[in-house]
């Protein structure tokens, strides 16, 4: 909205929420919203790392550079595992609902916080003890099972470490109930006066949806994994089948959780493009309800496709056939977003600061991840990529090309909001050419490596596999600078940058109509709206 | 099919060994091609308005435009058809790979475990797989594979087949091909299944069918095929008290003719007879009880080793 329909005033530039309390116990038993973004984002970025030594040691291997394996097959499983456990639970889920979405969810509803901010912090710190309880079974009992525990392989025939990993995700789950039941009521209670549901902003919606999802499906893995500690300790006999289970039903509900979480993932990073795309092209965006309610309609489809997963598992191929054709609805409210975005270009005003680059670079491989998507869905060519590396460069391509791209396209878009103050320009962009080009260079070869045959998860591979390998490997190391090259152009916006004018986008959503840093309480005068989010006229 | 070969992605699949197989390139060139034209349509048309609406000054405005119901509709309706379409041509597909053709020439059991894959032939041939030990097979000639698993969940791949299967514990599943040509393929291990799985790793050998008949009848390893350790079995644990195999009704079914007759059931539901039924009636009869019988049969779990339901199951099929 503009500045015209808005009453707000700034606060006093000197104070801020930044400097509100001082010292690290105001951070720790803070109640501000945006801190607490704050702290979920130097957790998430430090569990990134982790994961991303991971990503790195298993590519590195997988190059068999040398003539001897960099790792051994018990640890090579274990690299894999860490990588794959962090990376979701740890860093794709949490990432853009609990680090922006905190962050920027109330000050774009004209709220003074969520609706509640104890429950925010606990939930932050439930998380922390999520992530420790998880990451302690890196110490002891390291877990080789993957990061989708699938049984009888986990119950029976491995290390306990999978208990304390198990228990970690399980923890980190309430925090991701919390949150989505803080923003649901948040949404709800809390909007500014004269924000309908229609002006809310889209990234609103795509946080709205995730959280639906949180609260629905959350529950189901926590009773899954809470069983899965209960077969291994006290023998109980549901997956097991020496006792008697099915070791099948344990991947239906895993997969009830799991395949909306990818949605969990991926609806708010279309929440973040959403608004970048319009602020980037000047223009209001194109299909609002379209893309609010397809949004609605991803999360609600998400719960009815999970059986695609197991189209080789052994259930019945009429229950392949069903979940087939549920699944391809899917892509049809993803390619109703990406023509809206594409429509919101033409004839808008384009410039290309880093946050845009990221959206773009996002579309594009977010397309490619959507398209192979249907080669997936698609039974009788699944039944051919099903668990090999088709699959691993199709769900990078989506979970990790489309959902970093958005996050990190996010913390550029924000980062004067945050901070007060901008990035370099020229440092976001040289990051954005490094990871763009090599995601593409890492997982467009894995493409090729799946349609030749090669599984996952090996620790070793025919030798007419290799060159691509070691291509994708040369481009994991491109990643890598590039996420270097942004943590730097970060951590020097952070105490260098130049000051940030309100709003140096020229966007129109609430965020932008306070100061920036925003106060304390995220506006001085509460505003009042009186037309959409994206009223660029 | 010829003018998916001028798609040069085909060219990364694998050989084609199998008819599906080609089946399987088909519908995958048609992919390929609709990925493209929808990337250049998406991306191109992405990029032709970021050249063209690139702001050239600070007072340029844009346009106003909200939304237009035509172009939405169309661009909801179109994918959603061409979804359908790929929908149906996959599930034709599918439903050829999961459904094994009427003569079959070779019936294989395969046990998967860490790290290994047993197969043992209708006559007791047994082999404890290694890549220098190949699982043999007619060449033309269709296979039928009836797969589980002693330990975790493994999966049956064969990239030159297109096809694949899980192997899981505690359940029967099962795989048909039927090999072209003679050659031989590989076969992975493609659900993680611990510390070798990348190793976990046979081979397919199809010789041509003469030849196969002879080395299936030479040197006969054991004594007596399942089958016929099924029929001692039948006989020591009493099943033929209850069960006829000449057709007479007694106290439970008939077993002459019952593999794959259409069973139906007391609760109303109706099911083929298949290895799985068999296994899942002999273990837990229970679980489903044939309309007009009564609920009798003891539980067999824990009793049976997977080996000898697999014998009793071939000695069921054998009763015809």
């Amino acid at each position: 909205m503009s500045s015209a329909h808005t009453k707000t005033e700034h606060g006093h530039a000197d104070h801020n929420y930044l400097n509100h309390g001082s010292g690290i116990w105001s951070w720790m038993t803070t109640l501000d919203h945006k801190r607490i973004g704050l702290m979920y984002f130097a957790t998430v970025a430090t569990l990134f790392l982790i994961g991303g030594f991971f990503a790195l040691g298993i590519r590195l291997h997988l190059a068999k550079f040398g003539a001897e394996p960099l790792l051994d097959p018990d640890t090579y499983n274990k690299f894999m595992t860490f990588h794959g456990a962090i990376m979701v639970f740890m860093v794709i889920i949490p990432g853009i609902p609990a680090f922006l979405g905190n962050f920027v969810l109330p000050i774009q509803l004209g709220a003074k916080d969520v609706a509640f901010p104890r429950l925010n912090l606990a939930s932050y710190y439930i998380f922390i003890a999520g992530a420790l309880i998880a990451a302690s079974s890196m110490i002891f009992n390291q877990v080789d099972t993957g990061w989708t525990f699938y049984t009888p392989y986990s119950t029976a025939k491995t290390s306990n470490g999978v208990i304390l990993l198990v228990l970690g995700a399980f923890t980190m789950g309430f925090s991701s109930i919390l949150t989505g039941l803080n923003f649901i009521v948040t949404t709800h209670k809390l909007r500014a006066p004269g924000m309908t549901m229609d002006r809310i902003p889209l990234m609103i919606w795509a946080l709205y949806s995730t959280s639906i999802i949180q609260i629905l499906a959350t529950p189901i893995l926590a009773i899954t994994l809470l069983l899965i500690g209960a077969e291994k300790t006290l023998g109980v006999g549901i997956f097991d089948p020496d006792l008697g289970g099915d070791p099948v039903l344990f991947q239906h509900f895993f997969w009830f959780y799991s395949h909306p979480a990818v949605y969990i993932m991926i609806l708010p990073a279309m929440g973040v493009i959403s608004e970048l795309i319009t602020a980037f092209s000047k223009k209001t965006i194109f299909g609002y309800r379209a893309i609010a309610y397809s949004s609605v309609a991803i999360a609600a489809v998400s719960f009815l496709v999970w059986g695609h997963h197991m189209f080789v598992s052994g259930q019945s191929t009429l229950a392949g056939i069903v979940f087939s054709i549920i699944t391809m609805f899917v892509g049809v409210p993803t390619a109703i977003k990406l023509f809206n975005w594409i429509s919101t270009m033409y004839r808008g005003t384009v410039t290309f600061e880093a946050p845009m680059l990221f959206a773009l670079g996002f579309m594009f491989l977010f397309t490619i991840g959507g398209l192979t998507g249907v080669f997936l869905a698609s039974t009788g060519m699944d039944v051919h990529f099903h668990d090999t590396y088709f699959v691993v460069a199709h769900f990078h391509y989506v979970m990790v090309g489309g959902t970093l791209m958005a996050l990190m396209g996010g913390i550029y878009y924000w980062f004067p909001k945050m901070f007060g103050r901008m990035t370099s320009d020229l440092g976001g962009r040289i990051s954005w050419v490094l990871i763009f080009t090599g995601f593409n260079v890492t997982f467009f070869p894995q493409f090729v490596l799946g349609a030749m045959g090669m599984p996952r998860r090996y620790f070793d591979y025919l030798p007419e596999y290799t060159n691509l390998n070691q291509i994708s490997t040369v481009g994991s190391w491109l990643i890598g600078l590039g996420f270097l090259v942004g943590l730097i152009t970060i951590i020097h916006g952070i105490f260098k940058g130049e000051k940030a004018s309100d709003n140096p986008w020229g966007a129109k959503t609430l965020e932008w109509q306070t100061s920036s840093p925003p106060p304390h309480e995220n506006f001085t005068t509460t505003p009042t709206v009186t037309a959409g989010p994206y009223d660029f006229r | 099919m010829s003018w998916s070969s001028l798609i040069p992605a085909t060219s990364f699949m694998p050989i084609q060994a199998t008819e599906i197989a080609k089946e399987v390139d088909l519908l995958y060139a048609f992919l390929i091609i609709s990925s493209l034209v929808s990337f250049v349509i998406l991306i191109g048309g992405m990029t032709w308005f970021l050249i063209k609406f690139k702001r050239t000054s600070l007072d340029q405005k844009s346009a106003y435009i909200t939304h237009n119901n035509f172009a939405e509709f169309l661009w909801s309706f179109i994918p959603l058809v061409i979804m359908m379409g790929i929908f149906y041509w996959g599930m034709v597909i599918f439903e050829k790979l999961r459904t094994p053709p009427e003569d079959i020439a070779a019936e294989i059991h395969v046990t998967a475990e860490q790290w290994a894959w047993t197969y043992r032939y209708a006559n007791g041939k047994e082999f404890y797989s290694s890549a220098n030990d190949p699982m043999i097979v007619p060449a033309g000639k269709a296979t039928k594979l009836i797969l589980t698993s002693k330990d975790v969940i493994h999966s049956f791949y064969v990239p030159a087949f297109r096809t694949k299967q899980d192997a899981v514990p505690g359940k029967l599943t099962q795989l048909w091909f039927e090999p072209k040509q003679a050659g031989e393929y590989i076969v992975f291990c493609t659900e993680y299944c611990g510390t070798k799985h990348s190793g976990m790793m046979i081979k397919i050998k199809a010789i041509p069918s003469e030849e196969y008949a002879a080395w299936y009848h030479a040197e006969k390893k054991g004594a007596d095929s399942p089958a016929d350790l099924g029929k001692t079995l039948f006989a020591q644990k009493a099943c033929a008290s209850c069960h006829s195999i000449d057709g007479a009704r007694i106290v439970g079914p008939t077993m002459k003719g019952l593999f794959g007759s259409s069973r139906k059931f007391a609760d109303g539901s109706q099911a083929k007879a298949d290895e799985n039924y068999l296994r899942e009636s002999i273990l837990v009869s229970s679980a489903k009880i044939v309309e007009g019988y009564p609920p009798a049969m003891p539980v067999f779990q824990g009793q049976l080793s997977d080996e000898d339901v697999a014998n009793l199951i071939e000695y069921i099929k054998s009763i015809k």
